[in-house]
């Protein structure tokens, strides 16, 4: 295996000195598609913020494209090629859709890239192309999720962080969701992705880390994971 | 009919300096949560600077006005940067108490500089030149300030709704976190907003010697009219603290006529009241 684009070593991390993440490493290959997978509080999030740069770890490293990056704040992150999605979206919610996509490529200066990104992300969700003039506050939630992840690709990541996409969201928004998240990693972008719906995440991914009160339990194939019989047990209630 | 007038365009012509000294209160307000008490005292720092330009070079405070915008910049910058960076995150009492220190620093140095005497620049270029206008009579060094505050406004209102830059602000008075996740250096944006909100009251302040003596204590009355300007009109609202700066302007001028000019303040802090009786969050607040 080359070397990795993403990878967590040793990783501690929580609130205000109360730890949440107790040692975890965890790598991401160009090209894949990783989730993370477990229970609401299990420290999904904090490992996405963390790995951002909006909070820093106590101990271990993160290493981007051979980089520590452990020490960088999160708009540092973005111009490297790290674009979170964060849980709960985050709009700006008295900007239009099209202000929003602006701003999520806001570190391009070049305005025929930035008009190029706008026509791919309209070409994956073409519903809001006739919508970019619309309040984003005014959407709903499932529109609401496709702004966010489409203003998480206007910086072109080479990595992808998606927090909770499902939240929310009817579960069949949540199936339009994840085959969005498909054709994007098709598309050359590399995913990881932490969901509290163990199922439709892996079903979608390549591997899978299984998270637990701040340690991983378990780690393979994603098809691995799907068969394993306490992956069934704890979280799809087979 | 004809004093009617004239006491109305005097009123306005005010109103629009308060609403120039209050539009930078509010966009500091507005992006960053953070109530700057230094606000008038920046507007005095600017006077003198424009006085002492003037004074022994003879700079027209036309001039000096730029001067002035530049050199109150630079001044919110360091405050941001050496005082309001500090109290981030922080009570919101200790970046209120921390201004209200800085303003005393800055009124006792010049307390101490200067004395306390009135100081008033002669022979400006618009210094006491009036003109009239079918019948009224109206001052020139107001009517600059005037249409130098509309403009500036203007330009705000541009700068925020239409550029990107502005679409930064924005993002960043709203969600802090998400913003720093679009690559926007939030730090950078709250440094430029406060030397952005210092520059209207610095430009403001250039221009006031034309027609205002120069003091230690000036700056009080003008950011306490400033912060009624931001209040009524709804915190963090520029539009609605240019329709407040408008209406006080108003009340001033025809209270201070039709009643006496002692009362003039009477009647625009009792405007205020009123106000924020009926409507707490102001006329523009939501």
């Amino acid at each position: 295996m080359t070397d990795p684009i993403l990878r967590v070593q040793g990783f501690h991390s929580g609130y205000d000195g109360v730890p949440v993440i107790h040692g975890i490493d965890l790598e991401v290959a160009e090209g894949e598609l990783v989730a993370i997978v477990g229970a609401n509080g299990a420290g999904k999030t904090t490992t996405m913020r963390t790995i951002a740069g909006l909070m820093h770890p106590f101990k271990g490293c993160v290493l981007f494209e051979g980089e520590d990056i452990s020490r960088k704040k999160a708009h540092e992150t973005n111009r490297m090629g790290i674009s979170y999605v964060p849980e709960g979206r985050r709009l700006f919610p008295k900007l239009t859709i099209e202000e929003n996509l602006e701003l999520g490529a806001f570190t391009k200066t070049d305005r025929e890239e930035i008009e190029r990104n706008l026509e791919q992300v309209f070409d994956l969700f073409p519903k809001l192309f006739d919508r970019r003039s619309q309040i984003a506050e005014t959407l709903s939630g499932g529109e609401q999720q496709m702004v966010a992840i489409a203003r998480g690709l206007m910086s072109n990541p080479r990595l992808l962080l998606l927090d909770e996409l499902s939240l929310g969201l009817m579960p069949s928004l949540v199936e339009k969701v994840m085959e969005a998240v498909v054709s994007i990693n098709r598309s050359g972008v590399t995913i990881l992705l932490v969901e509290q719906m163990v199922q439709e995440a892996l079903e979608i991914a390549d591997r899978g880390y299984v998270l637990q009160t701040g340690r991983i339990v378990q780690q393979g194939t994603a098809r691995e994971l799907l068969d394993s019989p306490e992956v069934r047990k704890a979280y799809m209630g087979m | 009919m004809a004093t009617f007038l004239q006491v109305a365009f005097d009123g306005l012509l005010n109103g629009l300096l308060y609403a120039l000294v209050a539009a930078g209160l509010s966009l500091i307000w507005g992006v960053m949560d953070v109530i700057n008490f230094a606000h008038g005292e920046f507007l005095m720092v600017a006077m003198y600077l424009s006085y002492w330009l003037g004074f022994i070079w003879k700079v027209d405070p036309l001039v000096s006005s730029v001067a002035g915008g530049a050199f109150v910049f630079i001044l919110g910058a360091l405050t941001y940067r050496l005082v309001i960076s500090r109290t981030i995150g922080k009570s919101a009492m200790s970046a209120l108490l921390a201004t209200f220190g800085l303003s005393m620093l800055l009124k006792n140095v010049c307390l101490n500089r200067f004395s306390p005497n009135f100081r008033i620049l002669q022979h400006t270029l618009l210094g006491g030149k009036t003109f009239n206008l079918a019948g009224i009579i109206i001052p020139l060094p107001q009517l600059v300030i005037g249409l130098v505050a509309l403009a500036l406004l203007y330009l705000i209102y541009l700068l925020v709704k239409k550029t990107r830059l502005g679409w930064a602000i924005q993002a960043t008075a709203m969600d802090k976190e998400a913003a720093e996740l679009m690559g926007i250096n939030t730090e950078r944006i709250y440094l430029l907003v406060f030397g952005l909100g210092g520059a209207c009251v610095g430009i403001a302040g250039g221009l006031l010697p034309s027609y205002l003596a120069v003091h230690p204590e000036v700056g009080g009355l003008f950011s306490l009219i400033a912060f009624v300007c931001v209040a009524m009109g709804g915190f963090g609202s520029i539009p609605g603290a240019l329709l407040a700066s408008l209406l006080i302007g108003l009340v001033e001028a025809f209270a201070g006529f039709y009643i006496a000019p002692v009362f003039k303040y009477v009647a625009v802090f009792g405007l205020y009241l009123v106000v924020v009786m009926v409507r707490p969050r102001g006329l523009f607040g939501w």
